[in-house]
């Protein structure tokens, strides 16, 4: 054993140009696969975040004639049990209404919220660009988009029609950017009360939205909630049922990104077991006065596997090294206007340490050829042919 | 005295499809201690028979004993053990490997035999390498050195492990002749000392001379045995 790690180790060393190669052979290979699969993780992540990241993921609603939950203290604490999985359980009073603003009107959609509950889902507060969250009741915030479309400013009025003709004003204590203009322009967030208030809804609330820890287990942890739930006419929606598509394209994206790490794998091998293949032949004459000398093919074979291994293990390292390396510039170099990177890298450690193993597990299995060529060598034949 | 190399009625065929015998029912043997030739023209089979005592080869028809153990029949474990321990080889081309220096390529078969180098082995390659006077060249890498020097290292790396048989094919071959001569002296030497049994192919008849039994091989028979 220790033998063949040392001849090995001076067969390397003395080889060093067809070492070096061999090498970044491998190292390129890692880096390809890592930036790659990193890259569309990363991708995938984000993409995942900005679709459902600050928005119910399970949502609760009611099919009673007035689509209303009542009794939604108790629904809150039978999907609260469902903690760790199930996180920031809040309830929201929902319903459209009318801006009338100086020169024309504006469909809108009242959102009445616990604000410290929601701010979890939604992270309104961190999307406030001016004033303050509604603390006193009709007071509201309205949107980026909204606010500039009628011309509202921080502690202006405004008068808002409900479907029932009524018509009541708020105060506008701030405005927001939630990054997303469909809401920033329709969206008219204020406490509970006062949406219950203002859309006659009493004390019942029009949904119970939740956020999980795991978002691809939605669906599992959405029926568990649904079937631990004792209100009647209750259902249960998940955003993987209501986003098909966007899974879909996901996974297509993910199997892609694993062909081409498969590919590239597998190139790197094949490059590894011809170089040692060469190798073993330029050996011969030494592998045969080894024979003669007593080496046992079983030690003659493990040369080569010692070898693939430490060309392995020092691709991976090499290979990790450069990943990170395409993986920096990429974040410095494709950037979007404002500095931040097209695509957040994300680094994800046991990938990695996953396909440094993968390269030299690779590399080992490409060295299984050449090491059964040297077992097989038989000494006569070096010897005779000088 | 009793022999330590048996060879009972050796034929060694060559090629499948056309058959070309090289050894026609050789029987031959060497006693322990001694100091042997064979000589011969090229192609007379006299390497293919060294390379059958050294089990590197196998014979086609017949038995093969070494200290009165057959070979012939040993699986390649057994046998990669047996050169290890009780033979040397001293080739032509030398064989040394070049990605080691001349001490460890000396120190190679015992390395095989067992990983750990004691202190008595260390001073063992030196001594041997004193007796070859590669004291000065000893860490040098194999090949930079000359080409007597290369010899002799195979000629100490085939002592290292103290083995009862060193067999050579033409080991001075491609070497002048007064190396030649000092390192058949040498080989000479390590016999009377150690008792270590020699087989030497050589074409060299002065060489041959000097040895205690010459065997002439010719046309895959033994034509002459003389012993002295």
């Amino acid at each position: 054993m220790r033998l063949a790690f040392k001849i090995a180790l001076r067969f390397l060393k003395s080889g060093k140009g067809q070492t070096i190669l061999i090498v970044l052979g491998i190292s390129i290979g890692v880096a390809v696969q890592l930036f790659i699969g990193s890259l569309i993780q990363g991708l995938q992540i984000n993409l995942v975040d900005t679709t459902i990241g600050s928005s119910s993921q399970i949502t609760i609603t009611s099919t009673s004639e007035d689509k209303l939950i009542d009794n939604w203290d108790r629904t809150v604490y039978e999907a609260s049990l469902f903690k760790p999985e199930v996180i920031n359980v809040s309830v929201a009073a929902d319903g459209p209404a009318t801006l009338d603003y100086e020169t024309d009107t504006a469909p809108v959609l009242i959102r009445g919220f616990n604000i410290q509950d929601s701010d979890e889902i939604y992270n309104i507060d961190e999307g406030m660009y001016e004033g303050r969250l509604p603390g006193r009741k009709d007071e509201v915030v309205i949107g980026r988009e909204l606010s500039q479309l009628a011309g509202i400013g921080t502690g202006d009025r405004i008068l808002v029609l409900n479907p029932g003709g009524g018509s009541v004003r708020f105060d506008v204590t701030g405005l927001y950017d939630l990054g997303v203009s469909s809401i920033n322009e329709s969206w008219i967030i204020t406490d509970l009360t006062t949406a219950q208030d203002f859309l006659g809804m009493g004390d019942k609330v029009s949904s119970v939205e939740m956020q999980v820890s795991e978002v691809f287990e939605a669906d599992v942890i959405g029926d568990r909630v649904s079937y631990a739930l004792s209100g009647e006419n209750l259902k249960v929606d998940n955003w993987k049922d209501q986003n098909q598509s966007l899974l879909s394209g996901l996974n297509g994206q993910s199997v892609s990104s694993y062909m081409i790490q498969i590919f590239v794998l597998v190139a790197v091998l094949l490059g590894i077991s011809s170089v040692l293949a060469i190798s073993v032949v330029q050996r011969s004459k030494q592998l045969g006065i080894l024979k003669a000398m007593g080496i046992k093919d079983r030690e003659a074979s493990l040369i080569f596997v010692f070898q693939g291994l430490m060309l392995g293990i020092l691709g991976a390292i090499m290979g990790i090294a450069f990943g990170f390396g395409l993986l920096y510039s990429f974040t410095k170099f494709a950037v979007n206007p404002d500095g931040t990177p097209v695509v957040p890298i994300y680094i994800n450690y046991g990938f990695i340490a996953l396909s440094g193993m993968f390269a030299v597990a690779s590399a080992m299995i490409a060295s299984l050829i050449p090491a059964r060529i040297s077992s097989r060598l038989n000494p006569i034949e070096v010897i005779k042919n000088g | 005295m009793a022999d330590i190399v048996r060879l009972e009625n050796i034929d060694k065929f060559y090629g499948d499809k056309i058959r070309t015998q090289v050894l026609f029912d050789v029987n031959l043997s060497f006693e322990e201690n001694s100091f042997n030739s064979i000589i011969g023209q090229s192609g007379s089979g006299k390497s293919t028979l060294l390379n059958i005592v050294g089990t590197l080869d196998k014979p086609t028809n017949g038995r093969v004993y070494i200290k009165d153990r057959r070979t012939d029949t040993m699986n390649p474990m057994q046998l990669a053990e047996l050169r290890n321990r009780t033979m040397g080889f001293i080739f032509q081309f030398h064989y040394l490997l070049p990605e080691f220096t001349a001490k460890e390529n000396v120190l190679m078969p015992s390395r095989i035999m067992n990983y750990q180098v004691t202190p008595e082995i260390d001073q063992w390659a030196d001594e041997l390498m004193e007796l070859t006077g590669l004291t000065k060249v000893k860490n040098n890498m194999a090949n930079a050195m000359s080409g007597g020097q290369q010899q002799r290292t195979a000629i100490a790396r085939a002592l290292i492990n103290k083995p009862s048989i060193v067999l050579a094919d033409e080991p001075t071959g491609n070497l002048d002749s007064d190396t030649s001569e000092s390192i058949y002296d040498l080989l000479r030497d390590i016999n009377k000392e150690y008792g270590t049994t020699f087989i030497i192919i050589t074409h060299d008849q002065r060489i041959a001379e000097k040895t205690d039994r010459i065997v002439e091989i010719k046309d895959g028979r033994i034509n002459l045995d003389v012993k002295r």
